[in-house]
């Protein structure tokens, strides 16, 4: 059985194989070579050699967009995850009505980002103009808060059910062993519950890394990057590289953004995921 | 056999896989294989609030020739993205649009040259025309629509504070009737001006057109119609104007950031203020049954800043829709094409449908009267002697100087000192510069 299974595993790959090679590797390799050239429109690109890459790295407003995207990755990947651990341990509980916490922290979950953006972006304008502060179009401080508390609004719920099905899965007999050993419950949320949920961790981890670096549509609707580009994100810049100007110049150096931007996205995932997966233990 | 029933199911999966990515088919995609050579339309239209008129317009002609047309409307503020992901696909639009010569760079190698062609023939002028920035014999783009925009007057309003439109005739009349207005707001229960709201719907009124105003008196007085670096001799003149709106306005100045353009309207509409700068293509909005607004209530008036000769001073008139025939289209396509714009411009159901239905004053010879009463209202300007304000906003380097000039003036409405007026005039002068030399490399 296994031998047959090995022998015909590639035509089960297939279907995958060919979706995927349609869909991300083609398109992928053509975005490749396009960030090589000078381009209106992707069939008629003249070979431009390494130039666009030069500029992109000479271009201020894209570093700063880099260093503003690693400023809310931190921050929003340690608020997501610490929030929707602590929910999901509260919800774990023998308490009443947990399933209605669990639907009711879900569901911002389930409104685009768009969506989500304009929304906050009203209640958020609201209070600063109740409290005399300058409005988000002028207030990159609050931006940038503001783009902290929609992501963590709109993640900790989707998280949280993921740390519950980890939570759900460590075995009641381990828990009870400690217990009649004396451990505290302190002592058993960090020496055998995180050591069991680390598998969960990994993909959370993952999702909220990945997530909060592609990070588009809530840009969009919450700031748009104002005032003056400075709450402008990695994925925003590189689509106003594209169409704030004229000129087939620009798409070029927008195409070589955004290769540059893949690969570091590629980098610091494949890292965080060998990191977090040495850490998972077996049962 | 089992080999076989392996291959099957991977076959099935596949083809579940692949469905997926078929079914995206593009409604907008003129099928030129069925019509064989007779060619057909494929217009990518950039005007959201004509969408209508146009494809009612696509099916009278298709009535009428057998000629298949299609009109797709990109997204609002989406025409360029749009247009560059249809581009590039093999059944392209065969007609789309610029909004003028730094739009045409980016199109100016799929510009068919019209010169020659009937539809050009019919303009009134050749002023109406984009040449190709390499070949100046070449015609790249036509002009199909004049609006004109400028301060629009709810003379109700006006009559109620014990003034006309014939009181205001230079910026200091504006302002002083303006002021007036705005000191006795609690009586008369309206302010002067609509709120200038900067949030990105309506932050265009005054970083794009009333931005015109100081680049066209500049223009003017070096005869030019273009520069790489503008001076900014009249931006203390674009100062007051834009204190005036913001200062005898609906709202506290701090407030601007968050408004939007429906704001404004509403505003208007509800007559909460007296003046809103917008242009013709507002009528429909404006005078309707909702609003209860007729076409004696409302009427436009030049934009003064106090530069230039304020007397003959016209409203802003111009255009930002060119039309540009694709030349990658093939031979049928292109004729075909060509036939349509010619039926729309100077045929009885076109002409009748963009003057009343879509509400445009076309540059051609056939044009029908418009029943709009601010485009009338420019006519009677031009008609008296006044010289229209032509669209130098055309000319601007780029979307991010546009941008660049906006925040400024965002930042300058929510705390009007020196200081940020300094970053306004910044964006505007070094701001072009940077701009020009960035979008020219």
């Amino acid at each position: 059985m296994e031998k047959s299974l090995r022998r015909y595993a590639w035509i089960f790959v297939l279907p995958t194989l060919l979706a995927f090679t349609i869909g991300f590797i083609i398109p992928f390799l053509e975005g490749l070579y396009l960030s090589f050239c000078q381009f209106t429109t992707v069939s008629n690109a003249t070979f431009n050699g390494i130039g666009n890459y030069i500029e992109a790295f000479q271009d201020e407003s894209f570093l700063h967009a880099g260093l503003f995207t690693v400023m809310v990755a931190v921050v929003s990947i340690i608020f997501i995850n610490v929030v929707a651990f602590v929910l999901a341990m509260m919800l774990t509980q023998k308490l009443k009505g947990t399933n209605f916490f669990r639907a009711v922290f879900f569901m911002p979950n389930l409104i685009g980002g768009i969506v989500l953006g304009y929304i906050w972006q009203i209640l958020i304008n609201c209070v600063l103009s109740l409290t005399a502060q300058p409005v988000l179009a002028l207030n990159a401080t609050a931006g940038y808060w503001g783009m902290i508390i929609l992501l963590g609004w709109q993640q900790i719920g989707y998280m949280m059910i993921i740390y519950i099905a980890g939570l759900q899965n460590v075995p009641d007999d381990l828990l009870e062993a400690a217990r009649i050993d004396g451990a505290t419950e302190w002592e058993i949320l960090w020496k055998i519950k995180i050591p069991m949920v680390m598998p969960s961790i990994t993909i959370c981890m993952f999702l909220t890394l990945t997530n909060s670096f592609k990070l588009y549509d809530q840009n969009l609707a919450l700031t748009n990057g104002a005032p003056n580009d400075m709450t402008q994100m990695f994925a925003l810049n590189i689509f106003d590289t594209f169409y704030a100007r004229a000129g087939k110049a620009w798409k070029g150096i927008g195409q070589a953004k955004a290769v540059i931007f893949s690969v570091i996205v590629v980098i610091i995932s494949s890292f965080q995921l060998g990191y977090t997966r040495k850490r998972e233990v077996q049962q | 056999m089992k080999n076989w029933k392996t291959l099957a199911v991977a076959g099935a999966m596949t083809l579940t896989a692949l469905a997926g990515c078929s079914s995206g088919s593009e409604d907008g995609a003129a099928d030129s294989g069925d019509s064989g050579k007779k060619g057909s339309v494929y217009y990518l239209n950039f005007k959201p609030e004509q969408n209508d008129a146009w494809q009612e317009l696509a099916k009278k002609y298709t009535e009428e020739t057998g000629v298949e047309v299609t009109v797709v409307t990109a997204a609002s503020g989406d025409y360029e993205n749009t247009l560059m992901s249809e581009m590039g696909k093999s059944s392209a639009p065969t007609l789309f649009q610029v909004n003028g010569p730094v739009g045409l760079k980016n199109w100016a190698e799929y510009a068919y040259d019209l010169k020659g062609t009937p539809v050009y023939d019919e303009l009134t002028s050749d002023a109406y025309t984009l040449k190709d920035p390499e070949d100046p014999e070449k015609v790249d783009a036509i002009a199909y629509v004049i609006e004109s925009y400028g301060i629009i007057v709810n003379e109700k309003l006006l009559k109620e504070a014990g003034y006309t439109t014939d009181d205001i005739k230079s910026f200091e009349d504006l302002k002083k009737v303006a002021d007036d207005i705005q000191s006795r707001k609690d009586d008369l229960r309206f302010a002067a001006f609509t709120s200038a709201g900067m949030d990105g719907s309506s932050d265009w009124r005054f970083k794009t057109h009333l931005a015109n105003l100081p680049i066209y008196f500049e223009y003017q007085d070096k005869n030019e119609t273009d520069t790489d670096a503008i001076e900014g001799t009249y931006l203390d003149n674009y100062r007051e104007i834009f204190d005036l709106y913001i200062k005898d306005s609906t709202v506290d100045g701090k407030d601007l950031a968050a408004k939007t353009g429906d704001d404004s309207l509403n505003e208007f509409k509800q007559g909460d203020a007296v003046f809103y700068q917008n242009g013709s293509w507002s009528y429909g909005d404006v005078v309707n049954e909702e609003t209860g607004l007729t076409d004696d209530d409302v009427t436009m008036i030049p934009i003064y800043i106090g530069a230039g000769d304020e007397a003959t001073q016209g409203l802003c008139t111009g255009t930002e829709n060119y039309w540009v025939v694709n030349k990658d289209a093939s031979e049928e396509d292109i004729q075909a094409t060509l036939d349509f714009m010619y039926w729309c411009v100077t045929s009885e159901e076109g002409t009748t449908a963009m003057a009343d239905e879509m509400g445009f004053v076309i540059p051609f010879k056939d044009a029908k009267p418009s029943p709009n009463v601010f485009v009338q209202e420019d006519v009677k300007l031009t008609e008296n002697g006044a010289t229209p304000v032509a669209w130098c906003f055309t000319t601007m380097p780029s979307e991010e100087w546009k941008n660049g000039v906006g925040e400024a003036l965002t930042a300058y409405a929510a705390d009007p000192t020196d200081e940020k007026w300094e970053a306004v005039e910044s964006a505007f002068v070094d701001g072009w510069k940077t701009e020009y030399e960035l979008a020219n490399k």
